[in-house]
C-alpha cells in the first residue's frame, strides 16, 4: 500500500529506477568467480571504514596513551575484541583482495583499451591501501609497531638524494616520536581514505561506464 | 583590435582565469605543503661528547655495553632516544666504540660472547666483534663512534640531526 505510493513518488524525484538499473541491473558477459574480488575488496574497504570509525571512539593517538587506549578496548569495551579483530584481519584480507583482483586483470588482459584509466586508478588503490596497512600497523605503539616502523621508514630513507627528506617527513623529525604517531593517525584516518574514496569512485564509475571486459578467447 | 587580432574575448578571460587560477592554487598550496613538511626541515643538530665512564671499568677485549639516553623535543613531545654503545677495549687501551643501531634498517642489534659476533634480530645479520658484517643485508659495518680518554675517562662524540 505505502510502497505503492510512495515509491513512484520518490522514484520520479530521485530516478532510484535509473540508479539501480544502471548501477546493479547491467549487462555482463558471462564471467567466473574471480571477477567478484574487486566487490570483495570494495566490502572490506566498507567494513574497515565502519570498524574504524567504532575504534576512533576510544582510541588515543598519544605515546603515552595509545597502547593502553587499544588494551582497554579489547578488555574493557564489550565486543572491542570483536570489532579491534575485525579491522586487523580484515586489513591483511583486503591486502590480498586487491592484490588478486589486480592479478585478475593483469592476467585477463583487462587494462587494455579503453580501460586504462580503471587499471591506473586501480594501481593508486593498490599503493594506499598498503598505505593504510603500514599507516596502521604503528598505531598500537607496541614494540612490534616501533620497529616496524623505524624499518619502514628508513627503507623509504635509502631512496637517493631526497631520501633523508621523506624520512623526515614521514617520522616528523628524525626520530620516531609522539608526532609521527600522531601524522600516521591523521593519514590513515583522513588523509588516505579521502583518497581512496575519491578514486574508488572514479573507478567504479569507470566500471559501470565501460562495462566489464568479457574472459579473453583462445586466439586473442 | 589591429594588433591582437587573434585574441578573442573568451580566449582572453580564459587566460586571466587560468592566471588567477594557478596564482590562488600556489597562494593556498604552499601554506599546505609547508604545513605538512615543516617538521622535515631545519631542526637543529648537534654534536656533542657524552662521557661513557672510566676506561679501566671495561674488561679487555670483550665488547661491553654502555647504555644512556638523550631527549630532544619533537614537535612539542619531549623524546627519550635510548643510546647504547659497546665499548670495545683493546690490549694496549686502544679503543673501539661501536653503536648497536643496525646499518641495514635502524633494529639494534646486540652483542653474544658465546658466538662472539653483533645479531640483528630484524632480518638475521651477523657483525663480527670489529663491526665487519658476516651475513644478512646490511650494506656496510657498523657505525663507529670517535672517542677519547681523558685522563681515564672515556667520552664519545654523539652527532644528532
Ligand atoms: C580499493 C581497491 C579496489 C576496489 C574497491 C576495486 C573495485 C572494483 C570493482 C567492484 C570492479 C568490478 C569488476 C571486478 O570486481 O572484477 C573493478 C574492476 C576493475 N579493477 Fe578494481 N578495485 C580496486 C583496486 C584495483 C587495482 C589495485 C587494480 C589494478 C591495478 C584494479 C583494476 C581494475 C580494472 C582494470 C577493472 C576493470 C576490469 C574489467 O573491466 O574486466 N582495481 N574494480
Ligand atoms: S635492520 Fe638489521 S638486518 Fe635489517
Amino acid at each position: 500500500m505505502i510502497n505503492n505510493r510512495v515509491f513512484p513518488w520518490l522514484d520520479e524525484r530521485l530516478g532510484l529506477t535509473t540508479i539501480y538499473k544502471t548501477v546493479l541491473d547491467r549487462m555482463v558477459p558471462k564471467v567466473n568467480w574471480w571477477f567478484t574480488l574487486g566487490s570483495a575488496t570494495l566490502f572490506l574497504f566498507v567494513m574497515q571504514a565502519v570498524t574504524g570509525i567504532m575504534l576512533s571512539v576510544y582510541y588515543v593517538p598519544s605515546p603515552d596513551k595509545a597502547y593502553d587506549s587499544i588494551e582497554y578496548i579489547m578488555t574493557g569495551v564489550a565486543f572491542g575484541w570483536l570489532i579491534r579483530g575485525i579491522h586487523h584481519w580484515g586489513a591483511t584480507l583486503m591486502v590480498i583482495t586487491v592484490f588478486i583482483h589486480m592479478l585478475r586483470v593483469f592476467f585477463y588482459a583487462a587494462y587494455k583499451y579503453p580501460r586504462e584509466i580503471t587499471w591506473t586508478t586501480g594501481v593508486f588503490l593498490f599503493l594506499l591501501t598498503l598505505g593504510m596497512g603500514f599507516t596502521g600497523y604503528l598505531l598500537p605503539w607496541n614494540q612490534k609497531a616501533y620497529w616496524a616502523t623505524t624499518v619502514g621508514t628508513s627503507i623509504a630513507g635509502s631512496v637517493p638524494v631526497i631520501g633523508d627528506f621523506i624520512l623526515r617527513d614521514l617520522r616528523g623529525g628524525s626520530d620516531l616520536s609522539g608526532v609521527t604517531l600522531a601524522r600516521f593517525f591523521s593519514a590513515h584516518i583522513w588523509m588516505l581514505p579521502a583518497a581512496i574514496i575519491a578514486l574508488i569512485g572514479v573507478h567504479l564509475y569507470l566500471v559501470i561506464r565501460l562495462g566489464i571486459s568479457s574472459i579473453p578467447k583462445e586466439n586473442e | 583590435m589591429a594588433r591582437s587580432g587573434n585574441v578573442t574575448r573568451r580566449g582572453f578571460i580564459t587566460s586571466v582565469m587560468a592566471f588567477a587560477g594557478s596564482i590562488m592554487g600556489i597562494v593556498v598550496g604552499l601554506p599546505i605543503i609547508g604545513y605538512l613538511v615543516s617538521p622535515a626541515i631545519g631542526g637543529r643538530k648537534t654534536d656533542s661528547w657524552i662521557p661513557v665512564g672510566k676506561l679501566d671499568t671495561y674488561p679487555v677485549g670483550v665488547p661491553t655495553v654502555f647504555s644512556f639516553t638523550r631527549s630532544k623535543i619533537n614537535g612539542w613531545e619531549k623524546t627519550t632516544n635510548s643510546y647504547s654503545v659497546y665499548v670495545l677495549r683493546g690490549a694496549n687501551d686502544e679503543v673501539k666504540v661501536l653503536s648497536n643501531v643496525c646499518t641495514h634498517l635502524g633494529c639494534r642489534v646486540s652483542y653474544s660472547k658465546d658466538t662472539d659476533t653483533y645479531a640483528c634480530p630484524c632480518h638475521d645479520a651477523r657483525f663480527d666483534r670489529n663491526g665487519v658484517v658476516l651475513s644478512g643485508p646490511p650494506p656496510r659495518p657498523l657505525d663507529q663512534y670517535e672517542s677519547k680518554n681523558d685522563n681515564g675517562t672515556l667520552s664519545i662524540r654523539v652527532l644528532e640531526s
